[in-house]
């Protein structure tokens, strides 16, 4: 049933052909293992240790790459792959949701060996962390991360090639240099292929890190290129791509549940008799829920399995089910948008505090003041949560389309009882994460499925009322933010209270602060040049399961903080992006510590403090570009916003049009962003192009609403995402160019924040208008 | 029992014949190129030609389309305006996660093979029935153009 597909030929130049040797998702029965011909696989270098962020005082702080489980790995052994027909196939270990990462990451490596693009092929990594590293696809971290380990993996492979070369020949290796897929004698010109020399290399000790020579990035030929097109193109445009929704096992049922309609609901009682009727279905098992906490387990329920996914789909509809809600079944949106006014309106813990807010307010020309609202969102990625999972021989294997794929096996083994080693998790394309695929909940359910059905195999998809009711939805919140200005309006005094059910609830019930991580994400880590800045975290109970929606809190705290910003440019009387300069103040480099931001998102406080300088010209290079204080036609205006997140800079400036009806349309989004040296600028601007339509559909129509504890929305047309009519005429992206030697940057999440607020102050440009709650929806009809 | 003529080929597939077009041709047929999204003929992702119309397959049951022609992503390649608009999709790096390029592949190929020159207004028509999430609509409409032959204006 499953089409073969292009086997790269035996690998020799590995120490796990079997990951070499097929498509373990098509091919589940067909895997061809090949023999291993190095044990040299004992040298993987892992640095990172779980758990090191929160490591004893005693021991050394870990950032980056080396900060996360299980950290980087950069063993060419590992990695690379060359077949006696010099075929190199690279393991991409990161999960592409369309950030290009498995165009990306695989370059780095192919730039390093020298090898030619045309000849290399992209190899999914299973989850596997102890092997290749932390895989956790989110927090915009793959190629930050990954750069220079990919790089050394790269070198490292050209050399051993070389070495090997160089002995064959019996010449000094100083004579031999990789070019294109070869390696060349450069006094006689003779060339030996890559395919020629990988067996003999594979024997070679792996050069280690002192010895590694990378490449002058002046020699790159793809890095920073973006002349590649993307690897999986032609599949994806050919209908031939294998997403997770695309699973197809021999002898697979298809399942579709119905989950508790409130979180922390229960199943009372059901009747499957009906259900049963339906043609196709086989069997009506319930799935046990667990929590609270809720983390990543399954919110459990009543699953119907059946020949296929429409048949279960009916019969779903026919189950009768009596569901016990819990404590959350009064949960509504209106009234605790109450609750978290209520909260803003009065003290909260103070997480940060410079100067002498009341001294200064008390002293201070006038005191401004405003609320900022954003509800819910969900994140409606196109192919909705699905996975596969079959259970053979005590082992258990799973498809699906994961942004943390270790997390899935270990769930999944933790939930079957089972060791991680015998659960395998298969990584297929995602089609959208955007953060939901990093809670692996729908591999839990699709196990447990499997295991209910005797170990046949099981695809388990979310339909879309599924997805958005069940979602780890973005949080709602509350910002309330107050400045004391001086007479010429500039602020000295800043009060911000930042009230938001927390992710650590999904975890913790009890947590009713904004963590450290979102408080570093925009609230706390304000670089403005004030005396006195206060910041309070008021507490927020979650009726919900909260999670990591792409940029996380940076939107809700970007959109507040860059919106008191243009007000108070408003207020002034200034140009407002004059006024945003003049707030972030002179160029400098500020230690995260002193804006009391412990977390950085993960990095080095040395290696990356927060630097205005880079802010600056970010906002400098968009203002030029987009023509800043150019005249506009009648019912335009231009907004900007800047926003410094997951160690990127990024300012945006949008244009709305907004007709005498109160229509709005947006002609132009200007972005900047300073993201460091780039891998494949193409997929830089592409992820700002996509994050200006999200930031976009966040504004204007984003919202999941509860009432009675359960979401409103069910599907496309009430839960809206922008559609084609609504994206931006023009997008321009600017990339502020950047040095390899310098640390890069994250880009798949930093284009989202400052879309919002650029948006609604171009809106009080063109209008007058103050947009504070969102979505902006009717707001602006008369 | 149902009968089914896709991409040349005829079927009998054992399923009540109100079962949707979609499912039959992903879960049946294995044509998983055709993608699921909405189920209500919101996001366009399941969009298929039935006689050379774009139809969204999550609503059409397999009664509506019985002694009818009807296309997937797989085999639009044949058709020239199709292949064109693949090409333009890869030349011009349309897709991000690429999930519902499939379907906005089918409904552009209808356009242009109804409307060669498209306006920017025929495109909005012909592709507001398509949601991508990753935001990917610039591009779209300049792959569009690309592919009709349209130069676009330097910017």
């Amino acid at each position: 049933m499953n089409k073969p597909r292009d086997l790269p030929p035996a690998a020799v130049f590995a120490t796990d052909a079997s990951l070499f040797a097929g498509d373990p998702p098509r091919q589940p029965g067909r895997r061809r293992f090949l023999q291993e011909l190095s044990a040299l696989g004992g040298l993987v270098l892992v640095a990172g240790v779980p758990g090191a962020v929160h490591a004893a005082d005693d021991a050394p702080r870990k950032y980056g790459a080396d900060g996360m489980p299980h950290g980087w790995v950069d063993n060419p052994l590992v990695f690379v792959a060359i077949g006696g027909d010099g075929i190199v196939s690279i393991v991409c270990h990161r999960s592409d949701m369309g950030q290009g990462v498995r165009t990306g990451m695989p370059m780095i490596v192919a730039d390093e060996l020298e090898a030619d693009w045309k000849r290399v092929r992209v190899v999914q990594a299973p989850g596997d962390e102890e092997r290749y590293g932390n895989q956790d696809t989110d927090g915009s971290r793959s190629t930050r991360h990954f750069f220079l380990p990919m790089r050394r993996c790269g070198a490292a492979a050209r050399m051993m090639l070389e070495s090997a070369a160089a002995a064959r020949w019996g010449v000094p290796v100083g004579d031999v240099e990789a070019r294109n897929h070869e390696i060349v004698h450069k006094p006689s010109g003779r060339r030996l292929g890559y395919g020629a020399l990988a067996k003999a290399a594979a024997q070679l000790p792996v050069p280690s890190g002192d010895a590694l020579r990378l490449k002058d990035p002046a020699q790159f030929r793809y890095i920073g290129k973006g002349e590649l097109k993307l690897v999986d193109a032609h599949d994806i445009t050919t209908g031939k791509a294998h997403y997770g929704m695309d699973t197809r096992l021999p002898g697979m049922v298809y399942a579709v549940v119905a989950r508790p309609p409130v979180f922390g609901g229960k199943v009372k009682h059901f009747d499957a008799a009906d259900a049963l009727k339906v043609p196709g279905v086989n069997k009506v098992v319930e799935i046990e829920g667990s929590g609270p906490p809720a983390a990543f387990n399954p919110l459990g329920g009543v699953a119907v399995i059946a020949r296929n996914t429409w048949a279960a789909v009916q019969g779903r509809s026919a189950l009768k089910i009596e569901w016990d809600d819990g404590p959350n079944a009064a949960y509504d949106s209106a009234a605790f948008r109450a609750a978290l006014e209520d909260a803003v309106r009065k003290p909260g813990a103070v997480v940060r505090n410079d100067g002498d807010f009341d001294a200064v307010a008390a002293g201070a020309a006038r005191r401004i003041s405003a609320e900022y609202y954003i509800p819910h969102l969900a994140h409606a990625s196109m192919e909705p949560p699905v996975a596969a999972a079959r259970i053979t021989g005590g082992k258990c294997e799973v498809w699906g389309p994961f942004q943390s794929p270790q997390s899935a096996r270990d769930l999944v083994a933790k939930r079957l009882g089972m060791s991680s080693a015998d659960v395998t998790v298969h990584v297929t394309l995602l089609g959208g994460g955007f953060g939901r695929k990093s809670m692996s909940d729908y591999a839990v359910e699709a196990a447990v499925l499997s295991q209910a059905m005797d170990g046949k195999p099981v695809k388990v998809t979310w339909t879309r009322d599924d997805d958005l009711h069940h979602d780890y939805f973005h949080t709602v919140s509350v910002e309330r933010l107050e400045a004391a200005v001086d007479a010429q309006g500039r602020p000295i005094g800043w009060l911000h209270r930042s009230a938001a059910p927390t992710i650590i609830s999904t975890f913790n019930p009890a947590a009713k602060v904004e963590a450290p991580f979102e408080l570093g994400m925009g609230v706390i880590n304000v670089p403005f040049d004030i005396p006195a800045v206060r910041i309070e975290t008021p507490e927020a109970t979650a009726h919900t399961r909260i999670g990591w929606f792409r940029s996380v809190s940076n939107i809700p705290h970007a959109f507040a903080v860059q919106s008191f910003v243009g007000e108070l440019a408003a207020a002034a009387g200034r140009d407002p992006k004059d006024f945003l300069l003049d707030v972030i103040g002179p160029a400098r480099r500020v230690s995260p510590a002193m804006l009391k931001d412990d977390w950085n998102h993960g990095e080095s406080p040395d290696r990356y403090p927060v630097d205005t300088g880079r802010l600056r010209g970010v906002i400098d290079l968009v203002a030029r570009e987009a023509g800043w204080g150019k005249a506009l036609p009648k019912g335009h205006g231009l907004g900007i916003a800047a926003h410094y997140s997951f160690v990127t800079y990024v300012a945006a400036i949008v244009e709305v049009a907004v007709d005498s009806n109160g229509r709005m349309t947006i002609p132009r989004v200007d972005i900047a962003v300073d993201c460091g040296a780039t891998v494949n600028p193409d997929r830089v601007r592409a992820q700002m192009e996509g994050a200006a339509v999200m930031g976009i559909g966040a504004a204007t129509m984003g919202e999941i609403a509860f009432k009675d504890g359960r979401v409103l929305q069910s599907n496309f047309d009430g839960y809206e995402v922008p559609r084609i009519t609504g994206a931006p005429l023009e997008t321009h992206v600017y990339i502020v160019p950047g040095d390899y030697d310098k640390p890069l940057g994250g880009v798949g999440e930093p284009g989202v924040p400052p879309i919002l607020p650029a948006l609604c102050n171009a809106i009080y440009a063109a209008t007058g208008k103050r947009i504070r709650s969102l979505p902006i929806r009717e707001q602006l009809r008369a | 029992m149902a009968n089914l003529t896709v991409n040349g080929k005829s079927y009998a597939l054992d399923v009540p014949d109100d079962t949707p077009l979609l499912w039959a041709l992903r879960d049946e047929l294995g044509l998983t190129g055709t993608k699921f999204g909405c189920g209500m003929a919101l996001c366009g992702a399941c969009t298929v030609h039935v006689d050379g119309q774009a139809m969204r397959s999550c609503v059409t049951p397999l009664t509506a389309v019985k002694g009818r022609r009807v296309t997937t992503i797989e085999a639009v390649g044949l058709d020239r305006m199709g292949k064109a608009l693949q090409d333009a999709w890869v030349e011009l790096g349309v897709p991000q996660c690429g999930y519902c390029q499939a379907g906005q592949i089918m409904s552009a190929t209808a356009l242009l093979k109804s409307i060669p020159k498209p306006t920017d207004a025929d495109i909005d028509n012909a592709m507001t029935g398509n949601i991508c999430r990753c935001g990917t609509y610039g591009r779209i409409r300049s792959a569009i153009k690309h592919a009709a032959g349209i130069k676009e204006m330097a910017t």
